[in-house]
């Protein structure tokens, strides 16, 4: 009989699967569960992108395509990224196609991080980085971001949080579970900061599309001087509604792209082809959709929040992603018995803040990618639920 | 604002002011004036409940009738659409572009009953020349709503 402990990998063993896969599981065995709990939108994708991905499929458009994905696609890629964003990237060497945002996520990591280098990574966050990076051997190193700084990084944080091995600094904005953005004056403060540093930042822009205040998104890639330590990650499954599709994509500077690629092309070959050629329709005819959609989004998110406050959930005004991160502090529960009475007594579903690390204690995640009249209900339920608890 | 708040209503009449306020960003009373403004102004004309009859059983029915009509001399086909709103069994009329002038829908309580009404009543309008009926045998989507089993949300309870 072989002792599996001994044959597997140990940093892949040592990463715990989260406490709050129980929770999960519940909610999904669970019958007429009123969910707040996903974090992808509820919009089909749109038609022409659904259309064209038939129309290559009828033409036998089946085949790999060059592990950096269609050139076609990456020269789209530069040209929405220059019109959005005002970054330049060359489509023949700064542009990496890959399976989702995370894939590209996890090759950055594992082409920067050597053994024993530091990654920071502010938390309440999506919650990949900590694993890859453990699995690339790195150090995760964390910094709680706070309520009072809307969940942004300061940088006299980031400056704590700076030792001779810190290789990689993580920007996951806008934020998944948070809602926080970076304004262009809070990255400029972090750009002082990694100036002159051999510090390397991950931007993980896949919210981009996605923001409600005054001012748009903007990517720390094209603050002055950070283009050449910035690698920007972006895809299609927020802005245009393609989670199921598998297609996100990495833009940095040749020398960083080409290692991401060498790894891309070893374990995945390419982007599904089939996804590729309808992602070039979505970036060249798509910008109505996402307009419609983050429209659509704005409205539910001013409910839900309003909704939230006025029962008493204190809940900042998420200016980016699709979530509300209210605090239920002043219900006494922690984030998990919150949830988890929640979810016995009312049938809703909500993911605890701690899901995206120990500084999400004390909040709750509530999606709003769901119909007024879902959310109205959810909030109703909520309602009742807080009333008992007194 | 106006628009926002049109496509809001079109897509469910029975929000409250409050809500509507939320959604657009502002306060209850601009909600309130700006319909009050367009009700007067005649662009909100009425609100209505999307219904499925078919789920009563009574045997109603509803056709599509096209009219091929002869305008008149000054009015064109004004008086004649006008003519025609009048049967309280004419849910819409509405002229159209192409092979035939005046599409009106009919509602009765049996095929026998709608099939008469245009025997008797539309078809012999001086002004009529030919009709043609088409009734709606099964709704599938109406004013925006699925009447039928639409589309489930396949994303589970919970993903981060």
């Amino acid at each position: 009989m072989i002792d599996y402990n001994k044959v597997l990998n140990s940093k892949v063993t040592d990463i715990k699967p989260s406490g709050i896969r129980k929770f999960f599981d519940i909610a999904e065995q669970m019958k007429d569960v009123i969910s707040l709990g996903v974090g992808e939108p509820d919009f089909p994708t749109p038609w022409h992108i659904r259309s064209e991905a038939i129309h290559s499929l009828e033409k036998g458009r089946t085949r790999y395509t060059s592990n950096a994905g269609l050139l076609k696609m990456r020269e789209e890629i530069a040209a929405v990224t220059k019109r959005k964003y005002g970054m330049e990237y060359n489509p023949n060497t700064e542009i990496l196609v890959s399976i989702g945002g995370s894939e590209a996520i996890d090759g950055v990591i594992r082409a920067v991080v050597d053994s024993g280098d530091e990654v920071i990574i502010p938390q309440p966050s999506y919650v990949c980085y900590e694993p890859i990076t453990l699995l690339a051997g790195g150090t995760p190193v964390i910094i709680e971001t706070k309520a009072e700084n809307e969940f942004r990084i300061t940088p006299e944080e980031l400056k704590k949080a700076i030792t001779p091995k810190t290789k990689l600094l993580i920007l996951p904005y806008p934020c998944n579970p948070t809602g926080a953005i970076m304004r262009k004056c809070d990255l400029e403060a972090i750009a002082e900061v990694l100036k002159g540093t051999n510090i390397l930042v991950l931007s993980d822009e896949i919210y981009s599309e996605l923001t409600f205040g005054t001012e748009k998104h903007v990517s720390i890639a094209s603050i002055d001087g950070m283009w050449e330590r910035t690698v920007v990650v972006n895809g299609f499954s927020k802005a245009y509604s393609m989670t199921g599709w598998r297609l996100g994509y990495a833009m940095g500077p040749e020398a960083i792209i080409k290692q991401v690629t060498k790894i891309h092309q070893f374990a995945i070959m390419c982007a599904p082809t089939i996804s590729q050629y309808a992602a070039i329709e979505a970036l060249r005819n798509g910008d109505d959709d996402i307009e419609k959609m983050r429209e659509e989004y704005d409205m539910r998110r001013r409910l839900i929040v309003d909704g939230f406050n006025k029962l008493g959930l204190t809940c900042r005004e998420p200016l980016g992603a699709f979530y509300a991160f209210p605090s239920i502090e002043s219900t006494g529960l922690t984030s998990d018995e919150f949830c988890e009475k929640l979810l016995y007594s009312k049938g809703v579903a909500i993911v605890p803040g701690t899901a995206f690390g120990k500084g999400g204690e004390g909040f709750v995640r509530a999606s709003y990618c769901y119909s007024i009249d879902h959310i109205k209900t959810a909030l109703e339920r909520i309602g009742e639920f807080l009333k008992e608890l007194k | 604002m106006n628009i926002k708040l049109l496509k809001l209503l079109s897509k469910n009449a029975r929000y409250s002011v409050s809500e509507l306020a939320t959604m657009l960003g502002t306060d209850e009373n601009t909600v309130q004036a700006e319909i009050n403004e367009m009700k007067k102004n005649g662009l909100i004309r009425g609100y209505k409940a999307v219904i499925d009859w078919e789920k009563l059983d009574t045997g109603a029915v509803s056709a599509i009738i096209e009219l091929k009509v002869s305008p008149q001399a000054d009015h064109g086909f004004e008086e004649i659409a006008k003519r025609v709103m009048m049967y309280s069994e004419v849910e819409s009329v509405y002229l159209m572009s192409g092979g035939y002038d005046l599409c009106v829908t009919v509602r009765g309580k049996s095929f026998q009953q709608v099939a008469m009404f245009v025997a008797k009543e539309l078809s012999t309008i001086d002004a009529v020349n030919s009709t043609a009926t088409h009734f709606i045998l099964r709704r599938y989507k109406e004013l925006d709503v699925v009447l039928c089993d639409g589309d489930y949300d396949d994303r589970g309870s919970i993903s981060l």
